[in-house]
């Protein structure tokens, strides 16, 4: 298999379901020129203005009319550029999207993608940096998506493509470079399905995302001291594969969990509740989550790197775990 | 007003007016059941009622297609039922029954039929027209000539969805018929107070949309200028039209509107699009017992519609897990 990145991956998937359905369109600002970051690059020489849609800063209009379009039996694939500006339109989402197909009583479905790239990246500060995840999490009638390698941002962004409801998919921007492997034929996978990313006896981390990868520099760190950590990428969090998660748990009876978001009512805590409810007698530690202070995103990198969770944390944490 | 202005008696079309007159009282009378079934606690949640307003509905939605999509508001009952809604179903919906348009999980606010075509009220004002300009985009994507008209009110001009709209539709030449449904107040507050410049149709006109003004408490010619509307939109380009109408009742149906001079609302009951209707039929020769006897069963009817929506069946509990999503459905988990 040829390695490709996560954004290339994500690139091809979009072409072949484009080419597999026509129902399907992209809309957002500069599509038109391959959108901010290249996620579309050579798209409208192939499908057109009508299916790669440049849209003026709108993005009211831009998720909006994608409610609209969707009604009628199109399937948007709807680029909010950067999920902090995608707050322009949580009307158009929360109110709309997620809501038309029950309250108007099941008449309805509202298919579209709305890709909201998340994290921190290039010291973007606090309006270009968030992960907004639980927010989403929180409504319902939305899927969220949150895919943490090429292959799965190929696999995940089909099946979110397919999905006859509404499903924010946040990609993470630090990730758009990140090279892997991706299969010749891209299937999609089953939303709700997390991925063992790591095997391992003594603790389970749950986690999602750019923090993937910074839970297996500091499950390698860990190895070199004997702790072997399984390592959970969720891939989805709504909804989330709680089976796996318990099967795991339940095996190792530590768990950390490790998120980029802001800690305080951020989507571990729901893993970690869930959990205490369900298996408290049968751990042997404290549940412990990593994230965020509560702070906005600063500039300056020494000051960004207060709120970054480094894999040395990490590492860190689980070992406090394996004293408790 | 208006009435000076329509053709003389002799040349009107007696049918179609009278279809009008119908329609008009189909309307009011649904909301005067619709109001006394929340006065007498069948109707939960707020009911928005359109009373004076009921040329508007008739004139935009009499003159499209059954295949045409409606988007509407929070006061959207009349585009409803003209559109071709079935009251039943409407009355349903609004006492919360499983017969309701929406089976009960909307109420007033969220009554949708996608069978016509009826793309939904919206309880957050100015929500639909971003939604409208999608729907027009899918319908130029699959080369129908089937158009979408938008009715909101007033106060949704203020809103930058508004703006993104028209703006929208102009750049992508979509098939948007923009109704703006001036009733002057936004909710209790007169909308001129909160509205800088010349209002609606000074803006569609800056955004490149052709725009259209027209008395809305006169049915005929309002009905003559939806007509050229709906013709120019269905020709593949957005147009606004703005209606100028007036709430004779409160914002809702507990709202006494206190807050409105007594003199403007005797001048707006002068203007009642039903009087005025009447009035001009009379001229065209209709007799008094046929305007009596039409109005009065349009009350039966409607009376009827109540009283059945009142003994039908509740939707199971079990309902409120359905129509949430597929995957992650709390149908199949209770999570």
């Amino acid at each position: 298999m040829p390695a490709v990145t996560y954004l290339e991956a994500a690139r091809r998937a979009l072409a072949e379901e484009m080419r597999r359905d026509p129902d399907i369109w992209a809309v957002g600002e500069d599509l038109g020129r391959g959108g901010v970051f290249g996620q579309y690059r050579g798209l409208i020489e192939e499908f057109g203005p009508e299916r790669i849609i440049d849209a003026p800063i709108s993005e009211n209009c831009i998720l909006g009319s994608s409610v609209g379009a969707a009604m009628l039996g199109a399937r948007p694939v709807v680029e909010m550029r950067f999920a902090d500006f995608a707050l322009c339109a949580i009307d158009e989402l929360v109110n709309q999207a997620a809501k038309a197909r029950y309250m108007f009583g099941g008449q309805t479905r509202v298919p579209l993608v709305v890709r909201e790239p998340v994290g921190l990246w290039k010291s973007a500060a606090a309006q270009h940096s968030q992960s907004l995840e639980a927010w989403y999490v929180h409504i319902p009638g939305l899927v969220v998506v949150m895919p943490a390698t090429p292959a799965d941002n190929a696999g995940l962004l089909k099946a979110a493509i397919r999905c006859d409801d509404p499903v924010v998919y946040m990609e993470h921007k630090d990730l758009w470079g990140l090279e892997g492997e991706v299969p010749e034929e891209i299937a999609p996978i089953p939303l709700g399905t997390a991925r063992l990313a790591r095997a391992g006896r003594d603790l389970t981390i749950v986690t999602w995302s750019a923090m993937v990868h910074g839970a297996m520099e500091a499950a390698e760190t860990l190895a070199g001291d004997g702790i072997e950590a399984e390592i959970l990428d969720l891939r989805t969090l709504w909804p989330w594969d709680r089976e796996t998660v318990f099967e795991s748990v339940r095996r190792t009876r530590r768990v950390l969990i490790v998120q980029e978001a802001v800690r305080v009512g951020g989507f571990g805590a729901e893993i970690a509740a869930s959990l205490a409810e369900e298996l408290h007698g049968e751990l042997v530690a404290p549940i412990r989550r990593l994230g965020a202070p509560r702070i906005p995103v600063p500039y300056s990198p020494p000051l960004e790197k207060q709120v970054r969770v480094s894999a040395g944390r990490i590492a860190e944490t689980a070992r406090s775990l394996l004293r408790a | 007003m208006g009435g000076a202005a329509a053709p003389p008696g002799a040349n009107l079309d007696r049918d179609r007016l009278c279809a009008f007159y119908q329609q008009m009282w189909r309307i009011r009378a649904f909301e005067e059941w619709a109001i006394r079934g929340a006065e007498e606690g069948e109707v939960f949640g707020t009911v928005h009622p359109s009373i004076g307003q009921e040329a508007v509905a008739v004139a935009i939605c009499g003159n499209l297609r059954g295949e045409d999509v409606l988007l509407s508001t929070h006061r959207g009952h009349g585009h409803t039922l003209i559109k071709g809604a079935d009251p039943y179903a409407m009355m349903c919906e609004l006492l919360g029954r499983a017969d309701g348009t929406c089976g009960g999980k909307g109420g007033s606010m969220h009554i949708a039929d996608f069978g016509i075509a009826m793309l939904g009220a919206n309880g957050v004002v100015g929500a639909n027209t971003v939604i409208a300009v999608g729907a027009a985009q899918r319908l130029k994507y699959l080369r129908s000539d089937r158009i979408v008209a938008c009715i909101f009110g007033d106060g949704a001009v203020n809103r930058g969805t508004f703006l993104e709209a028209l703006n929208w539709a102009s750049i992508h030449g979509l098939p948007v018929l923009f109704v703006c449904e001036d009733n002057r107040y936004s909710a209790s507050t007169r909308t001129a107070d909160l509205t800088a410049g010349e209002g609606a149709a000074a803006r569609g006109a800056a955004l490149g949309v052709e725009t259209m003004e027209a008395d809305g408490n006169d049915v005929l010619a309002l009905d003559a200028t939806a007509r050229e509307a709906v013709g120019r939109v269905r020709g593949g380009r957005p147009l606004l039209l703005v209606a100028r109408t007036y709430r004779l009742v409160g914002h809702t149906s507990r709202d006494p509107a206190a807050y409105r001079p007594e003199e403007e609302v005797a001048a707006a009951r002068e203007r009642d699009p039903i009087a005025r209707c009447a009035a001009l039929l009379r001229l065209a020769g209709i007799a008094e017992s046929w305007l009596t006897e039409t109005r009065d069963a349009a009350r039966a009817e409607m009376e009827a519609v109540y009283l059945r929506a009142r003994n039908a069946a509740w939707p199971p509990p079990d309902r409120a897990a359905a129509d949430v999503q597929d995957v992650g459905s709390p149908a199949e988990r209770p999570f």
